[in-house]
């Protein structure tokens, strides 16, 4: 196993690999994240964007290739020359510092908004009940809902839970964050929001890979830009490059019809 | 005045509407024949000698009609916990991966829900002539405990045990339905966050399962408590139904006794039924977009403070 590194890249992908049964999602994906750089990762549905990022907290599980976070090995311990399923302790161990904001937010229902930002920090890092209240007002402040403390989501509009949802993940204190679609399930007016606090989060240094249809915020936030189709990257750059001037038909084609 | 006059006078459209209400004289004349059957039924009850109220009277607080359901009480306690536990056991069985888990659980729940309660309580008082012996350690090896249950009085438990199995098999479904009416996203969000599995179940789905299996449960609490005078069949008789039948029995008044118990029977549920308002209330939280009285009481508060400030200013 590789120690774990501080210079190194924060994410590494060497032709990774998924399938589900027969069908193959991702066919051989191979990128690079340095630390504090914001990736954006676009392309049509379908084209296994969610699944790769559902790969790198080991949600899923890769079939082959070999999937890295600060130097160590996603969902497998390397002994000798084979691999061994890593234990569900150990891939939970991994997770805490890998925070996920999902598309339909998943915020805990029959919990407050703080209680949703302390539950973890509290039940998984064994931090005092005081400290992680303390913490997770601040976390709420910084997403600008210090007033909604004691609201459940169901009381919370989109863009608000999804605020809360993005407080929850930094109050594991992450090293990475992974953005799964946050905006798509807005209403349009309320996508501004969520945007502006990952924007802040971008520009305070953190790790942080987004699949986003929001072609705005990658253009102007992200420093590195992949498309993907039918499981492979087709095309990546900065961001500015490939929007404006795409190489691949398939990512022109993508891009007349999104831009 | 014409109607177009009054439709644009100044002041019309902020008054509050004085109609004269609709009369409803159908609601009133059913009402009076519902009250007179009422009426003359009760009138009845009280005048037939057959009801015997007298020895109701004397009986109600009868020293063994209320051990009778202190015991139906312990009765309905013990199966609903062994039914609970076991349910639970029985619905996480069905759903993990594992075939043959699936289909034990499965084989199950066929068998104690396919056949009658009442059969299942004879088979149980039937248990020491089928086992007369048990003895406890590793088959054909070596066994460390003998009992020699004909000797020992153990109707109670065989009671409990019975309805104890069989509900299990009703709680199982219950609680399987709740765990798969959490959404798979409330998993996901918990393993997310380092959630091992046991955790996330404790205080992630199971918490939010409770919504719906706690109003079928309370059902099923106050089904078992009539169910317990079935026990008859194992036999047990220090039941709150047996002890009337006893007493019953020798006065050769079964009415009034039946009605005592009746009256017994009926004022234990209706105590459940205010328990399980209040954990219904305990698990919906979150569940409607309503504040609660304690968020209401927070804004007030909130708002209040606002003003202060803002006149202090």
């Amino acid at each position: 196993m590789t120690a774990p590194a501080t210079t190194g890249p924060m994410v590494l992908a060497d032709r990774v690999g998924k399938s589900f049964g027969s069908l193959r999602v991702l066919n051989g994906i191979t990128l690079e994240v340095a630390r504090g750089e914001v990736l954006a990762i676009v392309g049509p549905s379908g084209s296994g964007k969610s699944t790769f990022l559902r790969c790198i907290n080991h949600l899923e599980q890769v079939n082959s290739g070999r999937l890295y976070v600060d130097g160590v090995l996603v969902g497998y311990a390397e002994k000798g020359d084979r691999l061994h399923e890593l234990h569900p302790k150990l891939a939970a161990r991994q997770r805490r510092e890998i925070g996920m904001v999902f598309q339909h937010f998943n915020l805990f229902g029959h919990m407050t908004a703080l209680e949703n930002v302390t539950e973890a920090p509290i039940r998984v890092n064994k931090r005092r009940k005081d400290d992680a209240v303390e913490a997770a007002r601040k976390l709420l402040d910084r997403v600008g809902l210090a007033d909604k403390e004691r609201s459940y989501p169901a009381q919370l509009s989109g863009g608000q839970q999804q605020r809360v949802a993005i407080a929850r993940a930094l109050a594991m204190e992450p090293k990475l964050m992974l953005f799964d679609e946050p905006t798509s399930a807005l209403d349009p007016e309320l996508v501004g929001e969520v945007l502006d606090v990952m924007r802040q989060l971008a520009v305070d240094g953190m790790t942080m890979i987004v699949v986003t249809h929001e072609m705005g915020f990658a253009r102007e936030v992200c420093d590195q830009l992949v498309f993907m189709d039918a499981g492979v990257v087709v095309e990546s750059g900065r961001p500015a490059d490939v929007l404006s001037n795409p190489q691949r038909e398939r990512t022109k084609a993508f891009l007349s019809k999104v831009l | 005045m014409t109607s177009t006059e009054r439709a644009i006078a100044p002041d019309a459209a902020d008054e509050a509407i004085k109609a004269v209400p609709l009369r409803h004289p159908g609601r009133w004349v059913g009402a009076a024949i519902v009250l007179l059957l009422l009426a003359l039924f009760v009138y009845g009850a009280a005048t037939n000698g057959n009801y015997h109220w007298d020895t109701y009277r004397s009986y109600l607080f009868d020293k063994r009609i209320s051990t009778g359901a202190w015991n139906t009480l312990q009765l309905t306690f013990w199966a609903m916990v062994l039914g609970v536990v076991l349910g639970v056991v029985i619905a996480v069985m069905r759903l993990t991966p594992n075939p043959v888990l699936k289909a034990a659980a499965w084989g199950y729940l066929w068998v104690f829900r396919g056949t009658p309660v009442y059969v299942q309580l004879v088979f149980w008082g039937l248990f020491p002539s089928l086992y007369p012996h048990l003895n406890f350690g590793l088959p054909f090896v070596h066994q460390f405990a003998h009992a020699n249950i004909q000797h020992v009085s153990a109707f109670f438990l065989f009671a409990a045990l019975g309805l104890g199995l069989n509900e299990s098999a009703y709680m199982a479904e219950i609680v399987r339905a709740g765990i798969t009416s959490v959404p798979e996203g409330q998993t996901e969000a918990a393993t997310a966050l380092g959630m091992p599995w046991g955790l996330t179940m404790r205080r992630i789905v199971l918490p939010q399962a409770m919504r719906v299996i706690i109003p079928p449960t309370g059902n099923e609490v106050i089904s078992m408590l009539k169910t317990t005078s079935l026990v008859t069949a194992v036999p047990y008789s220090l039941d709150l139904y047996g002890q009337q039948a006893d007493i019953s029995g020798v006065l050769f008044r079964p009415v009034p006794l039946l009605l005592v118990a009746s009256t017994w029977y009926l004022a234990i549920t209706s105590l459940l039924m205010i328990g399980q308002y209040f954990l219904e209330k305990r698990f919906a939280r979150g569940a409607t977009r309503h504040l609660t009285a304690r968020q209401l009481r927070a804004a007030a508060r909130a708002e209040v403070g606002f003003q202060s400030e803002r006149g202090a200013r």
